[in-house]
């Protein structure tokens, strides 16, 4: 799965984003290691999902430079960056709620698919085989992520917790190297929330894929994650191992707004 | 009172029984009216589907297309060549509008993008005119025109063929966007263009595309409105009837397109023939708006349109 140049799999280095005079961004570094789970937190308008809008392409810094796998990737667009094998979530749920839950972890598998466009549309020879493999690879995910039931249904009409399970398998279906999920517990209650605990954990252990997620709430975040890095308006406060950053005075201070002297 | 009655209710009916052949001849009528304004719809569609644009330049599409095929024609190129070059030329015009409209108003919202298209509208008929001229001009690509007699029910072959044509464009875009892998991201980036982006969909490349498919269903529209009433400017306004062809077929429906397409074709010429003379005639100017209308007050997602639910 992982291969390459030696070092973290994805390397922020000293990257600023502005928004007009408003600074998003202040630079922030951050290394992600191969294989393993990494949290970003901080309280709201800390700046995560912006790192998180850099990394997959949809912001580019005003200074500062991405290194994914070994190579500068500061500056590439969306649909270059998911080539790349960066497969994103989204914090308010994005996906196509016309379209099934199958067809929306089709879609995912879009980049993994070539071949003939006249094949295709005749649904016929390698174009069939490779559509059959593709669908016994997303009905493995369907399996992984316990969705059977949902398969044919309409994502639009899924409630929220299973929206967000099903963008996790669209992601997934891509087969990425890193994983980037925005705020993957938000809006959930507490038994949602232990699925999606699970589903991350395996994903990490089964396939082997790095994560990277952003999460306001700082308690599930700790059990789960290697690492943890702190955001609050716009710079890194803290980073490192759970244990060491729930005890971090700055940490406490931005989430609960406690002084220390 | 009971005279009113019977014209409406009995009238009409003892009429078309009273002479099936000619209520036959009326259907095929209205049928190949409907199937006209079905393909420029599909190409509404088609662009609404993918982009969730309202092309008002859709109709101009089909006049310019027609424009430039009998452009070509007339300047003695052969016509499979000038079929070619024609699509050739909307290809471009994809590419161009992508380029020069599309991606500057990207993330705008949709109305900023419709009032480009009319902008566009009013560009490609200026532009129509000045390279080829303002004259009505008579499209002839061979198609067959005669008409003979089944059943004592007079049939046309041109009619015969828009409607085969129509018939094989739906089931070439049907298949096009439900099993193709770039149908498949057209109906991605239509639902959610972040999403779309993030699982490496090129925006770019999917606009081209869908504007080049519905210039391509415009060449078809413009050869089949060209051979039966001639290429004129007035083409351009069969944009506006098949407005009412979406709202009862849906916006983003290519079935819906072609079913709507034939319900107002077949229903205004019907009550044109059957119950046009108690108002006076020139129903078939209003009927489909009001038929429309009524849709929008009872089924406002149209027959096949998917009905979004937001959740508040």
């Amino acid at each position: 799965m992982t291969g390459g140049a030696p070092g973290p799999l994805l390397e922020v280095e000293g990257v600023s984003v502005r928004f007009g005079a408003l600074v998003a961004l202040s630079r922030v570094s951050l290394a992600i290691d191969r294989g393993e789970i990494r949290a970003i937190i901080g309280p709201n308008g800390a700046g995560k999902t912006t790192l998180l809008n850099v990394i997959s392409g949809f912001y580019h810094p005003y200074e500062g430079r991405i290194v994914f796998d070994g190579r500068d990737r500061t500056n590439l667009k969306p649909p270059d960056v998911a080539r790349l094998g960066i497969a994103r979530t989204f914090q308010n749920v994005a996906l196509f709620k016309g379209m099934s839950v199958l067809d929306n972890l089709m879609t995912g598998r879009l980049l993994r698919m070539k071949g003939s466009f006249l094949l295709e549309a005749l649904y016929w020879g390698p174009a069939r085989r490779q559509e059959l493999e593709h669908r016994a690879s997303v009905e493995r995910i369907i399996d992984f992520l316990e969705i059977q039931a949902i398969r044919k249904t309409p994502a639009g009409r899924l409630p929220y917790g299973l929206q967000k399970r099903v963008e996790l398998g669209r992601a997934l279906a891509a087969e990425p190297q890193l994983l980037l999920l925005d705020e993957p517990m938000a809006g959930m209650n507490v038994e949602e929330k232990e699925d999606m605990c699970r589903f991350i954990l395996d994903v990490n252990e089964e396939f082997g894929t790095t994560i990277a997620l952003i999460e306001h709430d700082m308690g599930v975040v700790m059990d789960i994650s290697d690492r943890v890095a702190v955001l609050n308006y716009g710079r890194k406060i803290a980073d490192g191992q759970p244990e060491h950053v729930r005890k971090d005075p700055a940490v406490l201070d931005a989430y609960l707004g406690m002084s220390h002297d | 009172m009971t005279e009113l009655v019977y014209g409406i209710a009995v009238a009409p009916f003892k009429d078309m029984v009273g002479s099936p052949a000619f209520f036959a001849e009326v259907l095929i009528g209205g049928v190949f009216a409907g199937l006209m304004y079905s393909l420029v719809a599909l190409g509404f569609v088609l662009i609404f589907k993918a982009s969730g644009v309202f092309n008002f330049a859709q109709g101009v599409m089909v006049l310019f297309a027609a424009l430039t095929l009998v452009g070509l024609l007339e300047r003695g190129v052969p016509v499979v060549a000038a079929l070619v070059l024609t699509t050739g030329v909307m290809v471009a015009l994809a590419w161009a509008i992508e380029r020069v409209v599309l991606r500057p108003l990207v993330n705008q919202e949709h109305i900023i993008l419709f009032m480009a298209t009319i902008g566009l509208t009013f560009f490609l008929e200026g532009f129509g005119e000045m390279v080829w001229g303002a004259n009505v001009k008579k499209l002839d690509i061979g198609l067959p025109d005669r008409s003979f007699i089944v059943a004592g029910v007079q049939i046309n072959q041109l009619e015969m063929s828009a409607a085969a044509t129509a018939a094989i464009l739906v089931t070439v875009l049907g298949v096009f966007f439900q099993r193709t892998r770039v149908g498949r991201a057209l109906r991605a980036v239509a639902d959610d263009h972040e999403a779309a982006l993030s699982i490496g969909i090129p925006l770019k490349t999917i606009w081209i595309i869908v504007w080049s498919v519905a210039g391509i269903v415009a060449i078809v529209a413009g050869i089949m409105w060209g051979a039966k009433s001639g290429v004129q400017f007035s083409l351009s306004l069969i944009a506006l009837k098949s407005l009412p062809v979406l709202i009862l077929g849906g916006f983003t429906s290519v079935p819906g397109a072609i079913v709507g397409g034939l319900i107002i074709g077949v229903g205004e010429k019907v009550g044109e023939v059957y119950w046009g003379p108690l108002v006076g005639g020139a129903i078939e100017n209003w009927f489909a708006y009001v038929l429309a209308l009524a849709f929008l007050l009872v089924r406002p997602q149209g027959l096949f349109g998917e009905k979004i639910i937001e959740r508040v």
